[in-house]
């Protein structure tokens, strides 16, 4: 495979810049749908034949229908641990499609890694679109066309009552999954997050940490999905989440941020100069509370607290992933233990955090 | 720590406090069921919802037995994985996980929305062609390569084109040989 990190410098990813629209809330929003080959079983019973078969008929399919300029396609049973992780930390891949050696792949559009394709992860196909900040409906037309390309070239599994027919019956009918990566320091700050929590569940919807299902909200970052796909257009799933729910907690999170600058003003400019200083000088650093530094300083840029001493967004997002424990691996050459990782993610940090400023 | 009873290990402890002074008893499981101190052993989440399954409602009962002829999944076996075998599964099992549907989806019971634009999607249709498949498989493995071809054809004719290609193993072989037949 062409490695998506070609050093520290390039991230590649286009979404992953946590830029566009409402970026000062919203990093990035994901749409994808579940879809599953007619005439074979579902996976929990597919044979490694079936899985196999499943897999050429993916490949071939999908590399014809030319959804993008370049389509890079990684087998990931011959991928080593490493180039899984840097998929996983790049959200390209689910921590779940890492594991284990059964015959499996994603397709990723490159440069921009906008579309990935899962194949034979929970579902034979898992098709996603990611874009920086708040873009939902550009997302959707992306996957909508993608999905028509693909489904005109082969047969999905697909009932008039049920919709397309998933393994797991939670994602039967439209098998869309629209989310939301949302930096949500200023409500953290004021505590309350609670809130947010309690009315999305109320609203049916799931909340999650940076890397989904049984993560925490490191860095203060958090994903809220759908979870309903019967009974729902895909319009109305997405038109929810973009007129109602994000514009919400857009609002939520933009009114903590004013209030905690109007009220406590000192105390916030504090904790993201402390961020930086800590960022500037740090030796040893952990993944964990490097995530949550840069999410401090990403809120102090946001708030215009740094004047022009400041690092700049784009270093910020960048070392958001770069320092992730693969990313760091990857950017060193070699693999290393948790305390060497430590040493190199604090050298990368500093020399990275002001790159754009010299 | 010892059982107060006997030389085991003491896995149950019990803490009472009456008129002011406190009275510690440490047993051991077996003294503990003795004394009726202690459930009878560990029971696993999923043998407790198993049982809940089992016993809830008496057409759950009869679920448990309904079997899923695409891919011999049973009932149980859904419930304690949460994931069905194979597209017919959701005809095999639609008395049953129609109210679940229900539940996991606000209500929804009914798919709107994009429906794909071939002209398949009938569900009779999707089922003869998984038994064509499977069909398929073995005369593929049995060596039954006219067979096999025949399969294909049928399944052709049915306007399933989506494996059709060089590299696929043994039905590709199947079909090879079905053309320096012809």
């Amino acid at each position: 495979m062409t490695s998506p990190t070609e050093g520290p410098g390039d991230i590649g990813a286009e979404w992953l810049r946590t830029a566009g629209p409402d970026s000062d809330v919203v990093m990035s929003s994901r749409v994808r749908l579940a879809r599953n080959l007619a005439g074979f079983p579902f996976l929990p019973k597919a044979s490694r034949e079936d899985r196999r078969q499943i897999l050429d008929i993916a490949r071939r399919n999908v590399l014809d229908a030319a959804l993008a300029k370049q389509v890079m396609w990684v087998d990931l049973a011959d991928s080593p641990t490493l180039e899984r992780q840097v998929l996983v930390e790049r959200h390209l891949i689910s921590r779940q499609h890492a594991k284990g050696d059964e015959p499996r792949a994603v397709a990723v559009s490159s440069p921009d890694e906008r579309l990935a394709i899962m194949v034979n992860e929970e579902d034979h196909m898992r098709i996603q679109v990611m874009r920086s900040g708040l873009a939902l409906s550009e997302a959707f037309d992306h996957i909508d066309s993608v999905d028509d390309s693909i489904e005109s070239r082969l047969e999905y599994a697909f009932s008039p009552r049920f919709g397309f027919l998933t393994a797991c019956p939670t994602n039967v009918g439209t098998g869309i999954r629209v989310s939301v990566m949302l930096h949500l320091p200023g409500l953290k700050l004021a505590g309350e997050i609670d809130k947010v929590r309690r009315a999305a569940k109320g609203m049916s919807l799931a909340v999650r940490g940076f890397y989904g299902e049984g993560s925490d909200a490191v860095g203060d970052i958090y994903q809220i999905s759908n979870q309903t796909t019967l009974g729902r257009t895909e319009r109305q799933v997405l038109d929810d989440f973009e007129r109602q729910i994000i514009p919400k907690v857009i609002e939520y999170e933009r009114h903590a941020r004013r209030t905690l600058i109007q009220m406590r003003r000192t105390l916030v400019e504090d904790r993201t100069h402390r961020a930086l200083g800590a960022l500037r000088s740090a030796r040893l650093l952990a993944a964990d509370e490097a995530l949550q530094l840069l999410s401090l300083v990403r809120l102090g840029l946001m708030l215009n607290l740094f004047s022009s001493d400041g690092p700049e967004l784009a270093d910020v997002s960048r070392l958001m992933l770069l320092t992730q424990p693969a990313h760091l691996q990857k950017a060193i050459g070699r693999t290393l233990d948790q305390a060497q990782r430590r040493i190199a993610r604090a050298d990368l940090v500093r020399a990275e955090i002001d790159r754009g400023r010299r | 720590m010892k059982c107060d009873h006997c030389d085991n290990e003491a896995t149950v402890h019990e803490v009472t406090v009456e008129k002011g002074k406190k009275l510690e008893k440490h047993l051991c499981e077996h003294c503990a069921q003795e004394q009726g101190l202690a459930v009878k052993s560990h029971t696993s989440i999923n043998a407790l919802l198993t049982k809940y399954v089992m016993s809830s409602a008496s057409s759950q009962q009869e679920a448990v037995r309904v079997c899923c002829e695409g891919c011999g999944m049973d009932y149980a076996e859904f419930r304690q994985h949460g994931l069905l075998g194979c597209p017919e599964c959701y005809s095999s099992f639609e008395e049953q996980i129609g109210p679940l549907l229900e539940r996991a989806h606000e209500g929804g019971t009914h798919h709107i929305g994009k429906t794909p634009r071939r002209s398949g999607g009938s569900v009779d249709r999707q089922h003869m062609l998984a038994g064509l498949r499977r069909q398929l498989s073995e005369a593929v493995a049995a060596e039954h390569y006219e067979r096999a071809a025949e399969l294909r054809d049928a399944m052709r004719s049915m306007g399933h084109e989506q494996d059709a290609g060089d590299d696929d193993g043994g039905v590709g072989r199947a079909r090879a040989r079905s053309e320096d037949d012809a």
